[in-house]
């Protein structure tokens, strides 16, 4: 089986290691590198628990062949903590309960770090849209877009603070 | 699902590059956000010995609009053509199928080559290795009768369910195509094949295109006429991701209180997209019924839904036709107000 040395820039560092052709981004992450934060769901690109930002962009890593991300930067949810800090999208989810089993939170916290990024400052209707490919079977929802709309508000927040 | 078998992952950065390694990997695919190919990969419905990344070929990712005719890379991603400017201005039916496959996530890695490409699709083809093997294999794979039509004689009846097709067939789109012999242009009417006749004539669900071996889409394009307004619909039982139970594809124009032009494209019901024959005889007069249970008529001739979803082929076929008529109204009325 065809090996290669991967490089990405992975949660903002530079990480090099060596995956097989047929290896899937999820299980290069979860793995290969013990990063088991991202999730695997239906395994098959229908719930979007696995989502990682590649180049800022919300993609499925469970469809996501590894060496095809070489040279790109990969974010998954260890990225949003800093130092035992949670950050905006995750104190969102914390204050208005956006998690109840959490098996899907890695992945909405990723589609929804992907939508702040390019939309600092999203609608209600930005924000469902923007959630389309992740499924919650717990919170229905409501509780999932407060939690967006609230790490819009705590950006806008730090940004005045700042 | 599966573990994914063994294979080779080439990354070609321009089209020769592309198809030479085609030539040296008998047997491969192409792949682009592997939103598609990279399930069936893990269902076992196939094992291509290697996979062709298209998303490195910048050749290929390009966009150019205007109000005359649009060009586009089979390697530009969906999310792209969505959002572009000028597809939005003067293809709003091309932008509006481009935003409405599958999911927001979906569209950032779904490719146009891919979904101008997509699999046929059935409920007896997209399952699990097991599902199908428990069922003794269907015709698209390597079973010998059609789940669907047991009596078909060997045709395949999986529904095509792409979205831009049927767009860009309101426009008389056609593909550019690249492959051992070289380059040629082929109508989209020409590539899609899927007519599922009984006497074999034509493709059917299983042979889908019109594809010469190892050939492949560069390029997709079309060309806008003077005052045509166009848009583009689709129900889903999940609206948020589920490929449609029924799209249907509307340009027309309207010249004071006359239909001057008519076109109407629908998908998710047969082996093929079909742009609807007949429509010209509807023009020429106002929008009345007429030119609505016209229209009724041509669908109920044309579209052929089988039952190769969890819904009924009579339930698409009518979902279909309802489509294609609001829209119709729709952008009728909007015609008299721009």
């Amino acid at each position: 089986m065809a090996k290669r040395l991967l490089r990405l820039v992975l949660n903002g560092r530079p990480q090099d290691g060596v995956a097989a052709d047929n290896m899937l981004l999820l299980d290069y992450l979860r793995e290969v590198l013990a990063l088991t934060g991202t999730k695997t769901g239906c395994d098959g690109g229908e719930c979007g628990a696995c989502t990682v930002l590649i180049d800022d962009k919300p993609v499925l890593s469970c469809l996501t062949l590894a060496v095809t991300c070489a040279g790109k930067r990969v974010d998954t949810v260890e990225a949003l903590a800093d130092d035992g800090r949670l950050s905006a999208i995750q104190r969102g989810f914390h204050e208005k309960l956006g998690a109840q089993c959490g098996a899907c939170t890695p992945g909405f916290l990723m589609a929804s770090e992907g939508l702040l990024r390019r939309n600092p400052d999203p609608s209600e209707d930005e924000i469902r849209d923007a959630l389309g490919s992740n499924i919650c079977r717990c919170t229905g929802y409501v509780k999932i877009i407060e939690a967006v709309r609230h790490a819009a508000d705590l950006l806008k927040q730090q940004e005045t603070a700042a | 699902m599966d573990a994914l078998p063994e294979f080779e992952v080439v990354r070609p950065t321009t089209v020769e590059d592309v198809v030479a390694a085609r030539a040296a990997h008998p047997g491969s695919r192409l792949v682009g956000g592997g939103t598609d190919l990279v399930v069936n990969i893990r269902r076992g419905i196939e094992a291509p010995p290697a996979l062709i990344d298209m998303t490195g070929v910048d050749e290929l990712k390009t966009i150019d609009a205007d109000a005359d005719a649009i060009t586009v890379g089979a390697s530009v991603t969906l999310a792209e053509l969505a959002e572009h400017p000028d597809v939005r201005a003067h293809y709003p039916a091309i932008a509006a199928a481009a935003g409405e496959i599958a999911g927001p996530t979906h569209r950032v890695m779904g490719t146009v080559g891919g979904n101008i490409c997509l699999d046929t699709r059935c409920i007896f083809y997209n399952q699990s290795d097991w599902w199908r093997g428990s069922n003794n294999h269907c015709l698209k794979t390597t079973g010998e009768m059609c789940h669907v039509a047991p009596k078909s004689k060997g045709v395949c009846f999986a529904t095509f369910s792409g979205d831009l097709a049927p767009a860009f067939l309101l426009f008389d789109g056609e593909v550019e195509l690249a492959g051992p012999s070289g380059r040629r242009s082929l109508p989209l009417t020409e590539l899609y094949i899927g007519y599922s006749r009984q006497d074999g004539s034509t493709g059917d669900g299983k042979t889908y295109m019109s594809l010469e071996p190892d050939e492949f889409v560069l390029r997709v394009r079309a060309r806008n006429a003077p005052g045509l307004v166009s848009g583009y619909d689709k129900m889903r039982i999940r609206r948020s991701i589920e490929y449609p139970v029924a799209g249907a594809g509307v340009a027309l124009r309207r010249d004071g209180d006359t239909l001057a032009d008519l076109r109407v494209a629908i998908t998710g019901t047969n082996p093929r997209p079909v742009r609807l024959d007949g429509t010209e005889a509807l023009c020429g007069g106002p929008l009345d019924d007429r030119v609505t249970d016209g229209l009724d008529e041509l669908v109920r001739d044309q579209i052929m839904a089988m039952k190769t979803t969890f819904t009924p082929g009579h339930y698409r076929r009518r979902v279909a036709g309802v489509l294609a008529r609001r829209l119709m109204q729709r952008l009728w009325d909007e015609a008299a107000t721009s």
